[in-house]
């Protein structure tokens, strides 16, 4: 690698040597009788259990004394959340009833209903009608197709749920993040501290801050959409304080000269130039709530998701199956309708005065015409109101059978490409990792952090790593470098290649790029139903999931890369005579490098958010221990894990940024930071 | 017609009294132009004292202006009360204004002119305190600007001041109508009577018949009309215009330029108009402001920077000038003699002039404003002129 400086690359070399001897044989070693006395150097394999600090405890402590007993004067802290929980929950009960449930009266199972939900007509001509709206008959076809798919699969009702949870997160995550965003762009004392705490809740896993919040708001809906809000509000935050600062100085300038104030300028200048830029966010928002919706159903959200848990809990693979596809189906309408609108947004021609309101809202008129129509002979027809269960079709039987299939016909393909990667690739790679000594792991990840980073870096890693180890969290942690580390090798040697294709043949590109467009709207449980329907749970399983849902970022950035290599360079190296594999080698991927390895950076990321999720199909890493964390609702060890995770995410960000910048800064593509 | 403008098409009264109609109680509405003073005050024109008498009021006065970007620029200044550009840059500062002193007198073209980064902007927008000077003092009608508050500094853009940017600065999700009508409305009018006023501006730079338009959906030369009309829409006294043809190609920049001096004819705003074009200074300005570090090095009419640059600085941008186009016959005249003819205006440029005088037997009898004979010209000047003798 020439990235690194020649001099300490033969360091690198003999420090990685001098790491695989002592993982391989120091424990061997350390154990040996008469070695140093005693019990030896064990601690140093396995730190003792002596040693660890109960700081899960304290935090479980600390929870408990929040819920049972703080309070803020005029308040308890319980009554304060129970206020957030009811304020959410109207919303949520009204857009439920309105779209799946209709209005219901009287005690639990015997409540009858006195008013319908809209008829599953009444909903698809409504999307149809904001398609043709937000952009053509194209769009509405689209939609509208994706709508009667749910209906005629009968994925209908659970479908209505999840769009209802997404309906009320969504306003919520966009409101608090314009807010939030703009406080930021105000005040940059606030962004300061608003930056780290984004940081953190990116990279911190969904699944540490489900059991606190689900400590606080019960298990329930409203923890479910408060847990989405959380998890969909950070990027809006970003986009928005971002969008802000690039709004034209100009602009800025005619908006003090014009005598706004600080309101006007905020609202009828600053927002509106920046509209384009702020839907983007909105859709982000978007599809991160649906990305939550399966993680959502283990604290109490309904819906689609909680019909994929289940059945990924029964191994109903077919169920599984049906229930993912609605969801991604239901993710692409909504994200393409987003998208249309966010397009749209500064189109609008004012409209002509004087017309009717129907002539002027032909939509809005027959979405009306349809609702009254399906609501009166929906009185009389059930047809017009809920689409007929006998007339459902399924494709659970197919899935069934076709794993069946694969499975009685490819067994031992299967397994021997199992058994393969486990036995050359993932088990050694596991022992190795479990074999580092923790203390030379520790000054490892210590001296990197100061060859890339400095003093500061350098620090922050020895007090991240020593949070781990002292906490009880290595051998765990462990694990989860190894499984994500095993993914990420794989998703690099599959995406990095592919993303080099795509960058350098355009007709690879757009077919490379169709695909990737797909794979990033589906939301991340979905990848591990068709794998664990063909391998079962296990790491391997694990890792073939994380590689599938962390690829798309490493052919991203490296196609980018490839791309943004200056053209003037290529043509240089044509005329000097270099061969295509030359050019590739010698010009287009050293100048990639920098893209690639921040492509690496998120891959990382990705991998690290997937580990929990994959801790369902049975890996003993920091993930299973958030989510054991979260059945016994146990807030401590949920919160220490995650943060375990976070930490093992901001090491290897940090790490991998500033090593990106260095090598940005050889080839003089950013000005040094000093000097 | 006015003698202050003699290249300019005289307004129409007409448009005029339109253009102010819809705000009546207007103080600042006297048809100024009529007694404008000529913009011609070459000392040694006979003229001279009579002008010194009608030397409008000053709007706008710049004293020792000082703007030093970087931390520290004000303790800089405490210590170093008269810091030289090489001491400014060593101390790590950029000094982007260096003690500018200017006075914008009521109804005149004041123009900044000078290269890029000579802090021309950045002058302009301590002058509208868009930025904070770090030393120096702005009065506006003898009000101290500086310790004006943001609320005060909100009343006064809102009715004063009118700004024109380089690159439009239109809000690209209003059309032409609401983009103009957007100061209005700001002030909180009636969105009826906003688009009104809207209207009649729109119309005034001829864009009528846009006004559903986007601004993407316009030509640069139209967007900078819509930017134009946009400053006007709420009547300012002070109009800044910050480059504001530089983003346009030549020929919509002098299109541009005739229907700036159009609007002025009928409007006499007091403006304040940045460029780094001096071609474009020496044909719209009655005084001009050579910026060049920060500094600014000349401040005189155009004649009198082609006829006596105050350094090689100034005489380079001067040299490339076509001086017929520049020069007055009065300046060139030889005041106090007699010509035949029944006169030419002491204001017409030579290049106006010159195919009438070089043709004439005798040297022709200038006159001034009033008509009253105050020279005469030969064919000798006016050729001396147009060969580039130094005169
Ligand atoms: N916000 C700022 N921070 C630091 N330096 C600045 C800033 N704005 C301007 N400068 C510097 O101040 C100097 C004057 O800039 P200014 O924009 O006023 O020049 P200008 O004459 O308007 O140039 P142009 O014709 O390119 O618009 C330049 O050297 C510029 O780099
Ligand atoms: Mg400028």
């Amino acid at each position: 690698m020439r990235a690194l400086s020649s001099r300490p690359l033969w360091v690198f070399g003999a420090l990685l040597a001098l790491t695989w001897v002592l993982a391989r044989h120091g424990a061997g070693w350390v154990g040996a009788e008469g070695w140093l006395g005693d019990g030896g150097l064990e601690w140093a394999i396995k730190y003792p259990t002596a040693w660890v600090i109960p700081l899960k405890d304290y935090v479980s402590a600390a929870m408990k004394w929040l819920v049972e007993e703080a309070h803020f004067g005029l308040f308890t802290f319980t009554e304060f959340t129970r206020a957030i929980s009811w304020a959410i929950e109207q919303p949520y009960e009204l857009v439920r009833a309105l779209l799946a449930e209709g209005f219901m009266d009287g005690p639990g199972r015997r409540a009858k209903q006195v008013f319908p939900p809209f008829s599953w007509l009444t909903i698809t001509a409504c999307v149809v009608a904001l398609g043709h709206y937000a952009r053509d008959w194209v769009l509405a076809a689209i939609v509208g197709l994706a709508f009667l798919y749910l209906a005629l699969f009968g994925q209908w009702e659970s479908a209505m749920i999840t769009l209802a949870s997404v309906i009320i997160a969504v306003p919520i995550g966009v409101v608090g993040g314009l807010s939030l965003g703009i406080l930021a762009y105000r005040h940059p004392m606030f962004d300061r501290i608003l930056k780290p705490v984004l940081d953190l809740m990116q990279t911190i896993p969904i699944f540490a801050y489900l059991v606190p919040i689900l400590f606080m708001f019960g298990f329930g809906p409203v923890s479910a959409l408060v847990a989405t809000v959380i998890y969909a509000m950070p990027p809006m935050v970003r986009i928005t304080t971002m969008a802000l600062k690039a709004v034209s100085p100009e602009i800025k300038d005619f908006g003090v000269m014009t005598g706004c104030t600080r309101a006007q300028m905020t609202w009828r200048i600053l927002v509106p130039s920046a509209l384009p830029s702020l839907m983007v966010g909105v859709n982000q928002v978007i599809m991160l709530s649906l990305n939550m919706v399966i993680i959502a159903s283990m604290i109490g959200a309904g819906g689609l998701g909680f019909d994929v848990l289940s059945a990924l809990r029964r191994l109903d693979i077919g169920g599984g199956f049906e229930a993912g596809i609605a969801i991604v189906i239901l993710a692409i309408a909504v994200d393409r309708l987003s998208q249309a609108f966010s397009e749209r947004s500064g189109h609008v021609k004012p409209d002509v005065p004087g017309a009717r309101w129907p002539a002027r809202h032909p939509r809005a008129t027959a979405v009306l015409l349809v609702m009254i129509a399906a609501f009166i002979l929906g009185r009389f027809l059930p047809f017009f109101q809920t689409y007929p269960e006998e007339w459902w079709l399924t494709t659970g039987d197919f899935w069934d059978n076709s794993v069946k299939y694969l499975n009685i016909n490819f067994y031992d393909e299967f397994e021997a490409v199992k058994l393969f990667f486990l036995n050359y690739f993932m088990l050694p790679l596991k022992r190795f990792f479990l074999g580092i000594p923790w203390p030379w792991a520790c000054l490892m990840v210590v001296a990197l952090g100061y060859h890339f980073g400095g003093w500061r870096l350098a620090a922050m890693n020895a007090v991240m790593t020593i949070f781990i180890v002292t906490t009880g969290m290595w051998e765990k942690a462990m694990v989860t470098v190894y499984l994500c580390g095993s993914a990420v090798v794989i998703a690099s040697a599959i995406g990095i290649p592919l993303g080099v294709l795509a960058g350098t043949n355009a007709r690879a590109g757009s077919a490379i790029g169709v695909v990737i467009d797909t794979l990033q709207t589906l939301p991340s449980f979905v990848y591990l139903i068709p794998v664990v329907m063909l391998f079962r749970i296990g790491d391997f399983t694990a890792m073939v999931a994380i590689v599938a849902y962390a690829l798309v970022p490493s052919v991203r950035y490296a196609a980018h890369g490839i791309r943004s290599v200056s053209p003037e360079l290529v043509e240089a190296g044509v005329v000097a005579g270099c061969t295509r594999w030359q050019l590739l080698t010698r010009i287009r991927l050293p100048l990639a490098l920098p893209e690639v390895l921040l492509g690496l950076n998120q891959t990382i990321m990705l991998a690290l958010s997937m580990l929990v999720i994959t801790a369902l199909v049975g890996t003993r890493d920091l993930g299973q221990e958030v989510y054991i964390a979260l059945t016994k609702a146990d807030t401590g060890r949920g919160l220490v894990a995650g943060f375990s995770i976070a930490f093992i995410a901001i090491i290897a960000d940090r790490i991998i940024l500033a090593s990106a910048r260095s090598a940005r800064v050889r080839y003089g593509l950013e000005e040094a930071a000093h000097g | 017609m006015p003698g202050w403008m003699p290249t300019k098409p005289a307004g129409k009264a007409g448009s005029r009294t339109k253009a102010r109609a819809s705000r009546d109680n207007n103080t600042r509405g006297q048809n100024r132009p009529r007694d404008m003073p000529p913009r011609y005050t070459t000392p040694t024109s006979p003229m001279f004292q009579a002008v010194i008498r009608m030397t409008p009021p000053v709007k706008l006065l710049c004293k020792d202006v000082w703007k030093l970007y970087g931390t520290g620029g004000d303790t800089f200044l405490d210590k170093t009360p008269d810091p030289s550009f090489e001491q400014i840059k060593a101390a790590g500062l950029i000094p982007a204004v260096r003690k500018a002193n200017i006075e914008v007198r009521e109804g005149e073209i004041f123009v900044i002119m000078g290269l890029s980064g000579s802090g021309k902007s950045t002058l302009v927008r301590c002058m509208s305190r868009l930025i904070e000077p770090t030393r120096g003092a702005l009065f506006y009608d003898d009000r101290d600007l500086l310790k004006a508050t943001d609320k005060e500094m909100i009343e006064i853009r809102r009715h004063k001041m009118g700004m024109v940017f380089q690159h439009f600065a239109l809000l690209p999700h209003l059309t032409v109508l609401q983009n103009v009508a957007f100061p209005l409305t700001i002030q909180g009018q009636k969105r009826a009577s906003a688009e009104a006023r809207a209207h009649e501006v729109i119309e005034l730079v001829g864009l009528k018949g846009r006004e559903t338009y986007y601004p993407r959906e316009l030509s640069g030369g139209q967007q900078q009309r819509v930017g134009i009309a946009r400053s006007l829409a709420d009547e300012p006294e002070l109009w800044f215009l910050d480059e504001p043809f530089s983003a346009l190609d030549p020929l919509i920049r002098r299109e541009m330029q005739d229907e700036f001096l159009r609007l002025q004819g009928m409007l006499a705003k007091t403006i304040v108009f940045i460029t780094h074009d001096f071609d474009e200074a020496i044909r719209l300005a009655d005084r001009i402001a050579i910026m060049k570090d920060g500094a600014v090095i000349q401040v005189a009419t155009p004649e009198q920077l082609v006829l006596n640059p105050a350094s090689e600085y100034v005489e380079e941008f001067a040299r490339h000038v076509s001086r017929d186009k520049v020069m007055s016959v009065g300046s060139v005249m030889t005041p106090g003699a007699t010509g035949a003819g029944d006169g030419i205006s002491a204001q017409l440029k030579i290049a106006d002039v010159a195919a009438q005088v070089v043709e004439a037997d005798q040297p022709l009898t200038v006159v001034d404003d009033t008509g009253l004979p105050v020279g005469a010209i030969g064919r000798d000047a006016v050729i001396g002129v147009l060969i580039g003798k130094r005169g």
